[in-house]
């Protein structure tokens, strides 16, 4: 008995001995082959770049004198000298609040509008054509009026925030609500659901798949347009930053903020996207 | 008076212009506790009939009585165990009973009560093992177990199948026919169910309601199935009664009323 229990767990020792390596291997390989590829082809366009622009008469500047130049905002992105001589860190928060709150409201007005459109044969007829036409119109097209009715550019730019990303999300979650199967109506119908819980109980969740598209399109849509809009109405904001580097001829500042514009709309997709899955775990795989 | 009764019920949909009639003079008197079959070649709006007294569709002629009430919205009282088991895929199995009995037995039972009859009635299709797994993690006949335990948790006067075990295999499909008949017999609900199963509706039906074909079809005749309960399926394979009234219908369905399509 005893012998027997320490021969299994002897030949399990030597098992896992035998299996470890082996899975790391594999496992390192796997990640090797996701993170080498991407690697590569950036320090490739680094180089490239380095060599187009190594000319002491090029338009811009190399990235070995990017990081050289713009060394002090890259290292300390929290400085604040008071007004908008602030580091990176404090444009990019301003920014993203500005998209937080604007893009929320998005969300909540996109929902219930979408809801009406998708639930209502007559509101559709009504709204939709509207609806079409007004979400071609430019984001920044909108900053004057808004700036006009507000008389502010803090709140005008987040009406520009949610007046670009309303669209996406009224239009998928309307799609999402008029495909909820006519067997989840029948199930809410006989056991009497309320509208408020049918809203809550079958529609949301039956829709979530649709919705979390729009969602994931609008925060990309209001990345886009907050940068844009901060160049216009100035004030802390990564968009006013980049202006600002362009009057004084900083074009490493520059770059150094695109590369975190870029790397922000990254995270903002991927957590809207992470959320989704999170979310609509069991209703995507109906 | 009848506990559930349908009289003159028609049904015509319109539809840019046309219109259709598919149901015409319907009438059925069921009694309480009877287990009613539906049985008809499809198309011929037996689904139809069901979705009337369910209440998710309006009759254009004649109504619906249960226990002397008109029926004209969906409730409760005659839950639907539905063809494709209409399980919410984002909930588990508990909380897809759930929905339902804390919706219909709010106020009649306390929260203790409701989650104690939650289990109860999975433990009634053998499903507690699986309470905690979301539909698209169990199989076809374990979705329409759940599917019955909630038709039932919400202790409906009449309980009304649709063609419940249509989409199973031929064991899953006798297991749950054996499980349902054992269920009625114990709870004594009246049941009407919709088949096209021929055994099915022998085995399990005190009457056989046999529609016409449409279009504006109705109840081309009225079997009785006269045999005693509890039905054993084995013992009725050479019963002269179950083999008089399996051929009852076959001859209905396959001669006199044998499908237009089919008979070409």
């Amino acid at each position: 008995m005893a012998t027997g229990a320490t021969l299994t767990a002897a030949r399990e020792r030597t098992a896992a001995k035998a299996r470890a390596p082996f899975i790391t291997l594999a496992g390192l390989r796997g990640v090797a082959a996701r993170v080498l590829p991407p690697l590569i082809v950036l320090a490739g366009f680094l180089l490239l770049w380095e060599v187009l622009c190594s000319s002491p008469t090029a338009g811009l500047p190399p990235p070995s004198r990017v990081v050289s130049e713009a060394w002090d905002i890259i290292i300390d992105p929290f400085y604040d000298n008071g007004g908008t001589d602030k580091g990176l860190f404090w444009h990019i928060a301003a920014s993203l609040k500005r998209v937080a709150l604007g893009f929320s409201l998005a969300v909540v007005a996109g929902v219930m509008l979408g809801t009406l459109v998708g639930q209502s044969d007559w509101a559709m007829r009504g709204l939709d054509p509207i609806f079409q036409i007004l979400r071609t119109i430019p984001p920044l097209a909108w900053l004057p009026l808004s700036l006009a009715a507000f008389r502010d550019g803090q709140p005008s730019a987040i009406f520009v925030i949610f007046i670009t990303s309303i669209w996406p999300i009224i239009i998928n979650t309307a799609v999402g609500i008029r495909n909820i199967p006519q067997d989840y109506r029948n199930v809410a119908a006989v056991i009497r659901l309320n509208p408020i819980e049918f809203f809550v109980k079958i529609m949301l969740p039956s829709a979530a798949p649709y919705i979390f598209t729009g969602l994931r399109i609008g925060v990309g849509l209001s990345w886009l347009a907050i940068v844009a809009a901060e160049m216009l109405i100035g004030g802390v904001g990564i968009g006013f930053f980049i202006w600002d580097a362009w009057n004084s001829s900083h074009i490493s500042e520059i770059i150094v903020a695109l590369v975190y514009v870029g790397l922000i709309g990254f995270v903002l997709d991927r957590l809207v996207a992470g959320l989704g899955v999170l979310v609509t775990r069991g209703t995507s795989a109906a | 008076m009848a506990h559930l009764s349908l009289s003159q019920v028609g049904i015509t949909f319109h539809r840019g212009g046309k219109s259709s009639e598919v149901l015409r003079d319907v009438n059925l008197d069921i009694a309480k506790g009877e287990f009613v079959s539906i049985i008809g070649h499809s198309g011929c709006g037996k689904s139809t009939v069901l979705n009337i007294v369910a209440g998710l569709l309006k009759a254009s002629t004649g109504g619906v009585l249960l226990d002397g009430k008109e029926v004209n919205a969906p409730g409760p009282d005659r839950a639907v165990v539905f063809q494709n088991h209409s399980l919410l895929p984002w909930l588990t199995v508990r909380e897809n009973v759930g929905l339902a009995v804390d919706k219909v037995l709010k106020g009649k039972k306390s929260r203790a009560e409701r989650s104690q009859w939650i289990e109860h009635n999975l433990a009634l299709v053998n499903m507690m093992h699986a309470a905690d797994k979301r539909p698209n993690e169990i199989s076809g006949g374990m979705k329409q177990r759940v599917g019955i335990a909630r038709a039932l948790a919400m202790e409906p006067t009449v309980l009304l199948m649709d063609e419940p075990f249509g989409a199973l295999d031929a064991l899953t499909r006798a297991h749950l026919q054996d499980q349902t008949m054992e269920i009625q017999q114990r709870l004594k609900n009246t049941v009407i169910m919709i088949t096209h199963d021929v055994d099915e509706a022998v085995l399990l039906s005190d009457r056989i309601v046999m529609m016409t074909n449409g279009p504006s079809a109705t109840i081309g005749e009225i079997l009785p199935v006269p045999l005693a309960r509890p039905r054993r399926r084995l013992d009725l394979v050479e019963d002269a009664t179950y083999v008089h009234a399996r051929a009852a219908v076959l001859e209905f369905l396959y001669a006199r009323h044998a499908k237009p399509a089919l008979a070409a």
